[in-house]
């Protein structure tokens, strides 16, 4: 167990009122590591340092959600949407696909989006239709298992489910298919 | 004989042509502006010979009285819009409108070749007019500009039969779809530079192959997300004499085929200097560009959100000539550090924010910037987003770094201190403007007092751009830097407690000026109106969007926005609703 002054909660406290006035606050802005992650809230230390700024502050007041100022950061919009969908996008659309195993009587639906790779793919789908994948390899594919992960690719061709670049895959996977038994002979993995 | 007893020759005496050609060798518009002044003779020679003008404020001068004045026109650059449109604090039908220009030089018979355009409007109706009015359109340069359609893309592309550039650079443009890259049609050969990097929608990519391969004169291509990794293939074979390349998706399998022939189609493209794009991108196909990274001189990863800062750094290792660079913040002011020691030659970096509203744990800080000025002894334009700033850091850099032209600093944070000593940053900034005596550009943030503005209006001598938000304490500041930056040009203010006292004391400075922006600042109605009325060659407009109508607001009520401006032609005609022009 970390001690509390392993964890060095004091860096990392949010607390109200000017940056400099009193050696809390001073604490609040310099932190034991070079960089601190947490940074004084604009809005917090805005409305105790500027009056005129108040009118343009977006309107959260609770300190722990972030506080954007209209116009601030001076990045063109053009830019900020650009950068930004990669969070919203996985927020909102997403990439669903359709995941069917061979004997089960209902497919089952997953969003590529939220894993960052792989592992947690096939964790994923090994806990939804309650089976074990088997140790992958680029020679051989799935070895030491009679379920083989498989998904459909852009050309509409069935593909072994890690060959290719993480992103390459969500980008072109169309749908997934946990083959079983002899039919996933064909794509050379080992029983 | 005819010299008689004049021990002068008379300049008058060269016939037209001769002063003409004098002339064109003058080309800076300042030069050209004095040449004009010096006699009436001159005057009218410069005046039917000018063929570029510069329009800084497309509201300064009227498109009638502009093609009158510069009947020969052939070069025009419009900006609408004033910067802080950038960042919404503008509201849309502001003004800033293309189609009353081309209207009256279509009608005028003006000779257009060149456009360039920044933050104006430009509707489809524009882009088809243009198309068909000037048969010798050649360029088309669009930044930050909204308002068309692909549909009016199509246009310039089926009409302007001689058309060599066309250069889309961060513009909000609605997508129908990709036909009308179709619109060129085969007998364009002409092209030189295209680059449609900002448009969302998908592209036909077969007229996009064709159109290169039609295009013996391409220099410059830079693609949009949809274009995807094999069709970046094909088009590098086809022209191998790309100067400036944006590529589109960089997404593929390394052990591919499609890979291998990437390879090998840029390892023969050795005039590339310039690289951009990347706008979705899988790390581990960056090896196959490393060839071509030694002769750079420019590098834009800005919209590579997919590149972390190993692979950055890894690039940039290889990129020994770069003279510009422009980066995520995910680099980290280690990756800062590999650039210091390994772009020798850098003039210019710049440093976006990959999470802008909130300052993840890969932000930089003020080592990274130290560790480049101590790098980077050329460094001469700096833009750098980051989480903190600290005095000592400033100062350290306005030692390493006399050159600077362009310094802007946005500490993400808007009045963060210096988190060592907890002041504001005002020595950093006044070593900067003391140190770097042909600083033009200087954007500040951070906490800082009216002794900044002393400083800047002690030193910065040859400032000509100013951009404040959230800094000062009175109006000593704003009178500071009015009082002493002659040469200032754009003065841009917001969230700062200047007021009357301030915008009144000298009203004629802002006939020298391009433009003053001042928002939530404490500047009232009343005073706007004094100034109106004294200041005839002002515009001066209040950017008001609440409910209320002008009669019922107090002159002791402070405006929200206010934009003045020098002009020539009065009061424009197009201003909406919420504009009101005193």
């Amino acid at each position: 167990m970390a001690s509390e002054k392993d964890l060095n909660l004091e860096a990392t406290e949010l607390r109200l009122g000017l940056p400099g006035t009193s050696d809390e606050s001073a604490k609040n802005q310099t932190s034991a590591t070079p960089r601190s992650n947490k940074r004084a809230l604009p809005q917090e230390s805005m409305t105790s340092n500027i009056s005129t700024a108040s009118k343009n502050c977006d309107q959260e007041t609770a300190p722990h959600t972030k506080a954007q100022v209209v116009g601030w950061p001076p990045i063109r919009s053009y830019r900020k949407n650009s950068l930004q969908p990669k969070k919203s996008e996985a927020e909102i659309s997403g990439i669903y696909v359709k995941v069917s195993m061979d004997g089960a009587p209902y497919l089952r639906k997953i969003d590529l989006k939220v894993f960052k790779g792989y592992p947690e793919l096939l964790k994923a789908l090994e806990d939804m239709f309650k089976f074990k994948a088997g140790e992958y390899s680029e020679r051989e594919g799935y070895n030491g298992s009679e379920f083989v992960p498989t998904y459909e690719d852009k050309d509409g061709d069935w593909m072994l489910v890690g060959d290719v670049p993480w992103e390459m895959f969500t980008s072109c996977c169309k749908k997934l298919r946990i083959m079983k038994g002899s039919e996933a002979r064909g794509l050379g993995c080992v029983v | 004989m005819f010299w008689g007893s004049r021990k002068t020759i008379d300049m008058n005496y060269f016939p037209d042509e001769v002063l003409e050609h004098v002339f064109d060798f003058i080309t800076s518009h300042k030069d050209r502006n004095s040449v004009s002044l010096v006699c009436k003779s001159w005057y009218k020679i410069e005046k039917y010979s000018r063929q570029r003008v510069f329009l800084g404020n497309c509201y300064s001068i009227s498109p009638e009285r502009l093609i009158a004045r510069f009947p020969g026109l052939k070069s025009l650059i419009l900006k609408g819009k004033p910067h802080f449109a950038d960042f919404n604090l503008v509201p849309d039908d502001w003004g800033g409108f293309l189609y009353p220009w081309i209207k009256a030089m279509a009608k005028s018979r003006i000779g257009l070749e060149e456009l360039r355009l920044k933050r104006m409007v430009v509707s489809d109706e524009s882009l088809e007019l243009l198309s068909e009015s000037f048969p010798n359109f050649k360029s088309l340069v669009l930044v930050s500009c909204e308002g068309f359609t692909t549909d009016g893309l199509a246009a310039i592309a089926a009409n302007c039969r001689f058309l060599r550039e066309l250069d889309l650079q961060e513009n909000e443009v609605e997508d129908h779809r990709g036909y009308w890259l179709s619109c060129f049609p085969g007998s364009c050969t002409s092209l030189v530079s295209l680059n449609f990097a900002c448009l969302k929608g998908e592209i036909n990519l077969a007229s996009l192959e064709r159109l290169v391969a039609r295009s013996p004169n391409l220099k410059s291509l830079r693609l949009n997300r949809a274009v995807p990794f094999d069709t970046l293939q094909r088009l590098l074979i086809r022209a191998p004499q790309l100067v400036d390349l944006g590529t589109g998706s960089y997404i593929h399998d390394p052990s591919s085929e499609a890979y291998n022939k990437l390879k090998a189609a840029i390892q023969n493209c050795n005039s590339i200097r310039s690289l951009s794009g990347f706008l979705e991108v899988a790390p581990c196909c960056m090896p196959a560009i490393y060839p071509i990274c030694e002769n750079l001189t420019f590098l834009n990863l800005s919209y590579a959100a997919g590149l972390q800062s190993n692979e950055l750094t890894r690039l940039i290792h290889h990129c020994r000539k770069l003279q510009r660079l422009w980066i995520l913040d995910c680099i980290g002011d280690k990756g800062l550090g590999v650039v210091a020691s390994t772009c020798k030659e850098l003039q210019e970096l710049r440093v976006f924010p990959s999470d802008p509203f909130d300052a993840g744990n890969a932000a930089v800080t003020e080592e990274g910037l130290v560790l480049v000025s101590e790098g980077c002894p050329k460094l001469n334009s700096l833009l750098y987003f980051c989480q903190q700033m600290t005095n000592a850091a400033l100062i350290t850099v306005a030692k390493n770094c006399t050159n600077f032209i362009r310094f802007r600093l946005c500490i993400l944070d808007p009045i963060k201190p210096d988190p060592v000593t907890n002041q504001p940053l005002d020595e950093g900034f006044g070593a900067i403007v003391r140190s770097c005596k042909g600083l033009k550009r200087l954007s500040l943030s951070g906490l800082l007092t009216d002794q900044v503005f002393y400083y800047i209006g002690m030193y910065a001598k040859k400032l000509e751009m100013l951009s404040i938000a959230f800094a000062g304490n009175s109006d000593k500041g704003m009178l500071y830097v009015l009082n002493g930056c002659k040469k200032l040009r754009k003065l841009e203010i917001r969230d700062c407690p200047f007021g009357d006292t301030a915008l009144l004391e000298d009203m004629g400075k802002y006939e020298t000026m391009r433009s003053l922006w001042m928002s939530t600042c404490e500047v009232t109605l009343g005073a706007c109106k004094v100034l109106a009325k004294k200041m005839p060659s002002l515009n001066v407009e209040i950017i008001n969007e609440s409910e209320q109508t002008e009669f019922n607001l107090d002159d002791r009520q402070k405006v929200d926005k206010m934009y003045l401006y020098r002009t020539l032609v009065g009061h424009r005609k197009d201003a909406p609703e919420f504009v009101w022009l005193l």
